[in-house]
Order: structure tokens, then C-alpha cells, then sequence
């Protein structure tokens, strides 16, 4: 047991694209083909990019910030790999930009930074919808949730 | 030591619900308290002592069962029993408007939070508790509200939203939490103003919702504090500040702008004075005695009493109408300065209300007139009995 963590340790390795920890660098989503290289979803860890391929409705490709923007924390824009990922926005042929963050002070903070950042570079920046959950009834919602899932408001089709 | 109270010969309170009362405390190092089990009515609970007896630490007990820092916002770790552990616990068998209930809180031995448990499972209790348990309290550090800084009248209100808008605290958190990132970023050597931006709005948008929930909550305790009749005298409440007046005349989303523009356009004194130059925690709850037309501010010392208990009696009735939860009161020395009309008329209120109400005194005669209806609890350096 011991040795097949050890084994297991000494091969993963983050992929040096987009910060994935896998056995291979590029890592098996960067290295597959089939994949669209137009979407690039941008998450704050690891974890968050397993939830998202786990619910298997995503097909572009990733990019793991390594964290979130927080001052109290002391983690600043230098401390993320936001560099890196403007850089393979320009450098990929990306065309959408989805900003999958959590709805904490500094997922939003971050995900507000990100779409500054974008802005002119010719890519369509989205965020993950927040609102009413699937099976949710408005009367308990509390009023920051109603009031997001009312910006988010879109035609009845 | 186990004290049973009597219990008072009425129907149980609870014929009248949503309201909410403990049955039964057991204490475990908690201040000078340290370990007592109370057996409790569901109605008036009065306790007398000489000072130092202990009377506020068990109010301050059951304050600590709902969300928050209890009444006198005392870091855990200080609420401790002298030569203890460092730990302590309190443990509630509620009566809620659902049914029984257990709530238990407490600090771990070398821990720097308490942890909460309902019916016997780890809880975050500001998202669970409410709707099971609210505490309104009034202590004589709030006989200075009206002269205090705004800040203490922002809290008071802010206290009296909390105990039945379970969203409400997690937004005033989330609100502060953003100043103080704003700060740190200001503070820092080379500011990122793309960050700052980010901040901004997300600090708009939080206070332009804080300021709506205060808003809607000061319309609707005014529309009753307004209207009271009787020896308690009626109030006028209003909300005082620079985004209240911008939202009187503007849509939500407008103002959220112009507070990002504003905040954007202050960074520069804001780093240099701290804070933030406009937001929710620059506003204040203004009061104005509706029979005098005096600020309240300027009312005598027992006047400005009576205005108080007024508000909060008020927002009890609110909250009824509402059909909220009706919190567990709290008053510390509630009765000292008010003259002999209204302490009857305060006692008349409170053994009409379907919760619990907690009063304390030096002595047990001023609660005379409750000697039908509540339980009375001597304390003499922190030890509990029956009255006799």
C-alpha cells in the first residue's frame, strides 16, 4: 500500500500548460485531439477541474489559477498563473474564456479581475451561471442569490 | 447543582408558536457559572442577585446559543471558567416552533472557535439556526445607544435583521470581509487597480443590498413603533446616509455604479484614512421621539429608555405580524430606569409574548407583579436555587 503511494507520488507531475496533476506533462485532456481548443475553462484548483470533467459536459480545455485573489491571505495576482493563462488565450486560437470560480468574495473578486484582464484580447469571457438551483423554490433563496439569479435572467424561449 | 424553577401556573406559551424558549441549560465551565443544569418555564424567567452574582453571565449563556458573540461580544476564549480546562460548553433542550430541539455550542481547549451542534450534529449555525432560535437582548451597555457612535446603532439594527433573515449576517460578512481585502490592497506598496476594480464591485453590490434589507426592516418596525399607544412612548425610525439618499430616487443598479465610482474615485484618501469613503458602515439608524419631536439622542436618560424598550418590544410585535420566529428577549437591568406605569406595562407585554423573556435585578420585589406568571432564580456568586 505504501509503496503503490509512493509509486503513485513520484509519477504525478503538473502538466506545465494548465497546472493539471497527472502522470504525463502535457497531461491526457492537453494531449487529447478531440478536444476543443476554442474553450478554456479557467479554475481556481485541481479539484475544481475534476468536478467539471466528473459532470462530463464540458469538452474545451482547462487552465488551474493555482488559487484565488486574496489580500488577507497575501495572494495577489503574482502568486496565480494569470500570466500564463492570458498567454495561451493569445497563443491557442482560444475564442471563449469560461471563468468556473466559486461564489466566495474571492472566487468573484478573481473571476471580476480575469474579465478586466480579457478585455481586448478578442475572447468571449462567461461565467458559470449562479441563481436558482435545479429543484429550488425562490422562496428560499436568500436575496444575493435571487438577485444574481436576476441578472442572469435570459429570454423564455 | 440542579435548580428547578417553578413553572408558571399558565397554559404553556407554546399554544401560540412560531416562538422559541429554552427548557433546560446545562452548563459546563462557562464563566463563573462553571457547571449547573437549569430545569426552565417556557415563559418569564427572573432573576435577582447582588452584582457579581452571576446574573449576566447565564443571560449571556443563552445569548451564545444563537449565531454571533453573544451580548457582550466577547471572544470565546475568554468566556472560559477561571482555573478550567480553557474549554467550555453550553448544551439547550429548545422548545422551537417545529418542536424539541437540542442545541449545543462551545470552545474546544486550546481552540480559538466554538463549534455549534443541533440535534447532535456539527451545524454552521448561521445558516441552520435561525427559524429554531433567535435572542434579542438589551443590556444597560445600550442605555447609551442613542448617544453611542453609529456604529452600535448599525449592530443593534443589525441584530435585531439577523435573528430572522438567515442570509442577512453571511452578507455583512461577506460585505466586511471585502473592505478589509480593499484595505490590504490599498495598503499595499504597488496597488493593482484592476484588482481594486474587482473589489469595488463586489462591495457595491453588497452594500446596496445590505442597505435595501435595512431599509425594508426600518419601513416595516417604523410602521409599528410609530403606531404604539399606551406608556411606552412611539418611536419614528429612519436610516440616515448618503447610499440610503442615493436609493430613494434611483434604481438599484444605478447606485451600485455610482458606488463603484465612487469608491474608485476615494481610493487615494481611502488609503490614507482607512475605511471606505461610502457603503452601509457609514449609515446610522436615526430615532426621534414621535410625541416630542426630539432626537432621541437628546431625550432624558429614561426616556431614551423607554424609546428603546419601545423598539424593541416593537420588533417582537413585527416580527408576529410577520409570522417570524419569535426570539427569546433578554433584559439586563431593563427596569432600572423605567418609572412604575411602564415596568407594569413592560411586565403586562412580556407575559402576553409567546416566547421566553429573561428579566434580571438586585432584587426580586420590583418583579413582584410577575410572581404569578415566571420563574424566580437567586443567584449568590454564581450559584443557583429556587425562589423562596
Amino acid at each position: 500500500m505504501i509503496r503503490t503511494l509512493e509509486t503513485c507520488r513520484a509519477q504525478v507531475r503538473r502538466c506545465s500548460l494548465c497546472g493539471n496533476l497527472d502522470a504525463t506533462d502535457p497531461c491526457a485532456i492537453c494531449s487529447d485531439g478531440s478536444r476543443d481548443g476554442a474553450s478554456l475553462c479557467v479554475v481556481e484548483e485541481v479539484e475544481d477541474l475534476w468536478a467539471v470533467e466528473r459532470a462530463g459536459f464540458f469538452r474545451g480545455r482547462y487552465h488551474v489559477l493555482g488559487g484565488r485573489l486574496s489580500a488577507l491571505d497575501g495572494i495577489g495576482p503574482d502568486e496565480l498563473r494569470i500570466g500564463e493563462m492570458l498567454a495561451r488565450v493569445q497563443a491557442e486560437g482560444v475564442q471563449e474564456v469560461v471563468l468556473g470560480l466559486g461564489a466566495t468574495v474571492e472566487g468573484q473578486t478573481t473571476a471580476h479581475y480575469l474579465a478586466e484582464r480579457l478585455q481586448g484580447l478578442g475572447v468571449a469571457v462567461t461565467g458559470f451561471g449562479r441563481g436558482v438551483p435545479v429543484g429550488g423554490e425562490l422562496n428560499f433563496l436568500d436575496e444575493g442569490t435571487l438577485a444574481a439569479a436576476y441578472r442572469a435572467r435570459r429570454p423564455f424561449a | 447543582m440542579i435548580a428547578s424553577a417553578s413553572a408558571p401556573a399558565a397554559a404553556d406559551a407554546f399554544s401560540h408558536p412560531p416562538a422559541c424558549a429554552a427548557r433546560r441549560l446545562q452548563l459546563t465551565g462557562f464563566r463563573n457559572l462553571a457547571d449547573r443544569r437549569l430545569d426552565l418555564p417556557s415563559g418569564p424567567v427572573v432573576l435577582y442577585g447582588d452584582n457579581g452574582a452571576g446574573k449576566t453571565n447565564l443571560l449571556e449563556a443563552v445569548s451564545m446559543l444563537a449565531p454571533g458573540r453573544g451580548l457582550r461580544r466577547a471572544r470565546a476564549a475568554e468566556q472560559a471558567c477561571n482555573g478550567g480546562t480553557g474549554g467550555w460548553a453550553i448544551h439547550a433542550h429548545m422548545e422551537g416552533p417545529d418542536g424539541p430541539h437540542t442545541i449545543a455550542t462551545g470552545l474546544e481547549p486550546g481552540q480559538e472557535r466554538r463549534r455549534f451542534r443541533l440535534d447532535g450534529r456539527d451545524v454552521a449555525a448561521r445558516e441552520e439556526l435561525p427559524g429554531i432560535i433567535g435572542v434579542i437582548w438589551l443590556t444597560p451597555a445600550e442605555d447609551r445607544l442613542f448617544q453611542d457612535p453609529p456604529a452600535e446603532r448599525r449592530r443593534f439594527l443589525d441584530r435585531l435583521i439577523a435573528t430572522d433573515d438567515p442570509a442577512y449576517a453571511g452578507l455583512t460578512s461577506r460585505y466586511e470581509r471585502r473592505l478589509r481585502e480593499r484595505s490590504t490592497v490599498l495598503r499595499s506598496g504597488r496597488p493593482d487597480a484592476v484588482w481594486l476594480d474587482a473589489l469595488e464591485a463586489g462591495l457595491a453590490a453588497d452594500a446596496v443590498a445590505i442597505a435595501a434589507v435595512r431599509a425594508e426592516r426600518v419601513q416595516s418596525l417604523d410602521r409599528v413603533v410609530a403606531a404604539a399607544g399606551g406608556p411606552f412612548p412611539a418611536v419614528r425610525l429612519a436610516l440616515a446616509g448618503e447610499l440610503e439618499a442615493l436609493l430613494e430616487d434611483r434604481p438599484a443598479l444605478d447606485v451600485e455604479e455610482a458606488v463603484a465610482a465612487r469608491l474608485q474615485a476615494s481610493r487615494e484618501v481611502d488609503r490614507e484614512a482607512g475605511g471606505a469613503s461610502i457603503g452601509p458602515h457609514r449609515s446610522d439608524l436615526v430615532a426621534i421621539d414621535a410625541e416630542t419631536g426630539t432626537a432621541a439622542a437628546r431625550c432624558s436618560t429614561g426616556r431614551q429608555k423607554a424609546l428603546l424598550v419601545a423598539i424593541v418590544l416593537g420588533e417582537i410585535a413585527r416580527k408576529r405580524q410577520a409570522g417570524s420566529l419569535v426570539p427569546i428577549l433578554l433584559l439586563d437591568e431593563a427596569t432600572a430606569h423605567l418609572d412604575e406605569p411602564r415596568r407594569q406595562a413592560l411586565f403586562d407585554r412580556i407575559t402576553g409574548l409567546p416566547g421566553q423573556t429573561w428579566l434580571t435585578g438586585t432584587d426580586h420585589a420590583p418583579f413582584a407583579p410577575l410572581r404569578d406568571q415566571a420563574a424566580f432564580l437567586h443567584l449568590h456568586r454564581g450559584d443557583l436555587a429556587d425562589h423562596v
